[in-house]
């Protein structure tokens, strides 16, 4: 099954990347060719294999609920691209116009 | 005293202890050696010669009221620029976080700081740690020393290429799927993957959550474990770090003997696709062993012939995940911002040009393969598939105490010669990958050079997960042996730059 242009474009808007046409046609090929190369995953798994997320099996590692220390606020606003009143400054988020 | 850069890191820590040499002084000539041959090699992405400087002196005042110093105090090292250091440049390899200063340190490096270890600047690599040859760093690519023309390998490329042009004697490392036994084949030197789950991995920035693993770069096994047991260890911060002692890894460095041990040799590591040199340099290395008193025995991992296709589901999978973080909002590049254009046009618009082609590339790749409908033929089967790789090694390791392998099928790479070919780079992980899917631990010495083109070929020791120490007994056996031979280190033959 070969991937199309429109389907890499649908994939980059869903992953927020904004690909030019060159960008996208160029993907569709290699993704085309990669995914031909790694779908033989499917030969050898079979139902009776479960599926390993992890390599070391832990679960539920918690901590005591105490305050440790942590960033300032000064801190975790150092590298941000804007900043105003101790918080993040973003673009609008809602549809209207400004 | 002759040229301070020469030695290994076990001679400088034992001369700064005893006050023969300051760390300072050995710290300024590994600054010196930086500024001589770096411009040529590009194996840092940022010196910091003021920090540097300063950490060296407080070892030296440290020595001087008489507390006591540990193996590694002053001894200088190069940090992969994946890992956060406080205040300083950390890009990971990209534009998308040019300029960002990080307000922490990672664990690893809060482990070197305590060990009185000298970080003299953050290392090249791929971007995010995406590659297998250091091209597909933002900033330009890394030379390999035995020949400028040639990639040091990859990700931890600039890692490995300081440590084989003598600009570091130690460097730190990120491995996910080969990133720091490749480069340490290819260049010549030693390089460990401990077991997932053996070092930190906060402050480590994430590429493949359940892959990822910091690890040690050097040119002397010794050195390799002194570097490792200085980072690894139980850390409350990683919640998938392990809980439990240390593998004596640098005993097993020191006892360097293989007699009664068993070593398989993977059947399937092996054939199409090696270049000839690698083979005839790896079944070289193994005899000697044998004749070193270890038992030699073929074993067989049919599964691994599916490792490489289900490494590049996972990972990329993870890293589409991960990677979700570089938003344009907290922290790196944000282009667009017009006032005009909305949080997800912005976000957009950052992430395209802040993001080079693998990366992008892999963010797709993983954003299909967790897709509905695609996620149970893709993601899924990869996830069999490691547990199958698992069983493979578990039952490898009924029989055998280590299994062997050539590290990387080919040497390294002429520049420019895979760039448009991914499946083509994506070969070089072909033995290298098995051991990250499985969270176990492996090493990469050095064998020899090959024949047809004389540059180093590696050989890659694997143990099951936390018998670290295995890999260091091994590795310190073979590195002893073939030192009788020849006289020195492989990489002290290497040309001179």
């Amino acid at each position: 099954m070969a991937i199309t242009r429109d389907e890499v474009a649908h994939l980059a808007r869903l992953a927020r990347l904004d690909l030019d046409e060159a960008e996208l046609a160029q993907m569709a090929g290699q993704l085309d060719a990669i995914l031909g190369a790694v779908a033989r995953v499917s030969e050898v798994a079979s139902d009776d294999v479960p599926p390993t997320s992890h390599a070391v099996p832990l679960t539920n590692v918690l901590r005591e609920d105490v305050v440790a220390p942590c960033l300032t606020p000064e801190q975790a606003l150092s590298g941000a691209p804007a900043a105003q009143d101790g918080r993040f400054r973003v673009p609008r988020i809602l549809g209207e116009e400004p | 005293m002759g040229d301070l850069t020469r030695l290994t890191a076990a001679d400088l820590g034992a001369l700064i202890a005893s006050g023969e040499a300051s760390a300072v002084e050995v710290t300024q000539a590994h600054l010196d050696r930086i500024g001589k041959v770096d411009e040529s090699i590009h194996a840092y992405l940022h010196v910091d010669t003021e920090g540097a400087l300063t950490a060296a002196a407080a070892v030296d005042s440290a020595r001087k009221i008489g507390s006591p110093l540990g193996p590694l105090a002053g001894v200088p090292l190069a940090l992969k620029d994946v890992l956060t250091q406080e205040g300083i440049p950390t890009t990971c390899g990209s534009k998308i976080l040019e300029g960002w200063r990080p307000p922490y340190d990672s664990t690893v490096v809060r482990k070197l700081r305590a060990a009185g270890v000298v970080i003299l600047g953050k290392a090249n690599m791929d971007e995010f740690a995406m590659g297998s040859s250091t091209e597909n760093s933002a900033y330009g690519p890394t030379r390999n020393p035995w020949d400028l023309d040639r990639i040091p390998g990859g990700s931890s490329g600039g890692s490995s290429a300081a440590v084989a042009a003598f600009t570091a004697p130690l460097a730190i490392g990120t491995d996910t799927g080969g990133s720091i036994r490749q480069p340490a084949a290819v260049c010549g030197i030693v390089g460990a993957k401990p077991t997932y789950g053996g070092v930190s991995r906060y402050g480590l920035v994430a590429f493949s959550s359940s892959l990822d693993q910091a690890g040690p770069f050097a040119r002397t096994v010794l050195d390799a474990a002194l570097l490792h047991e200085a980072i690894a260890g139980h850390d409350p911060l990683d919640s998938t770090s392990i809980d439990a002692a240390v593998p004596p890894v640098v005993a097993a460095a020191r006892q360097a003997d293989v007699r009664g041990m068993r070593i398989g040799v993977v059947r399937e590591l092996s054939g199409e696709g090696y270049q000839s040199g690698v083979e005839t340099r790896f079944a070289e290395a193994v005899e000697l062993l044998n004749s070193l008193g270890a038992e030699v025995v073929e074993v067989s991992c049919p599964n691994f012939d599916y490792a490489m296709a289900a490494y590049y589901l996972i990972a990329p999978s993870e890293a589409s995940s991960n990677l979700a973080r570089f938003d344009a909002m907290r922290y790196g590049l944000r282009v667009g911002d017009d006032g005009t254009a909305g949080v997800e046009e912005v976000m957009s618009r950052t992430r395209a040009a802040g993001f080079g082609p693998e990366v992008k590339r892999r963010i797709i790749l993983g954003t299909y393969a967790l897709s509905a409908g695609y996620y149970d033929a893709y993601y899924g089967s990869a996830q069999k598939v490691r547990t199958l790789i698992s069983r493979d090694f578990d039952a490898a390791f009924a029989q055998v105490d280590v299994l062997v392998s050539p590290t990387a099928p080919t040497t390294a790479f002429p520049i420019g010669d895979k760039v448009d070919d991914p499946l083509a780079m994506y070969l070089q992980d072909l033995c290298t990958i098995p051991s990250n899917l499985a969270g176990n631990c492996a090493m990469s010495v050095p064998v020899g050079l090959a024949p047809e083109d004389g540059l180093p070929v590696g050989l890659q020791i694997m143990a099951p997960a936390m018998a670290d120490d295995r890999l260091y007994r091994v590795g310190a056996a073979l590195e002893t042996a073939l030192r009788e031979r020849t006289g020195q280190l492989l990489i002290e033959g290497a040309p001179p730059l």
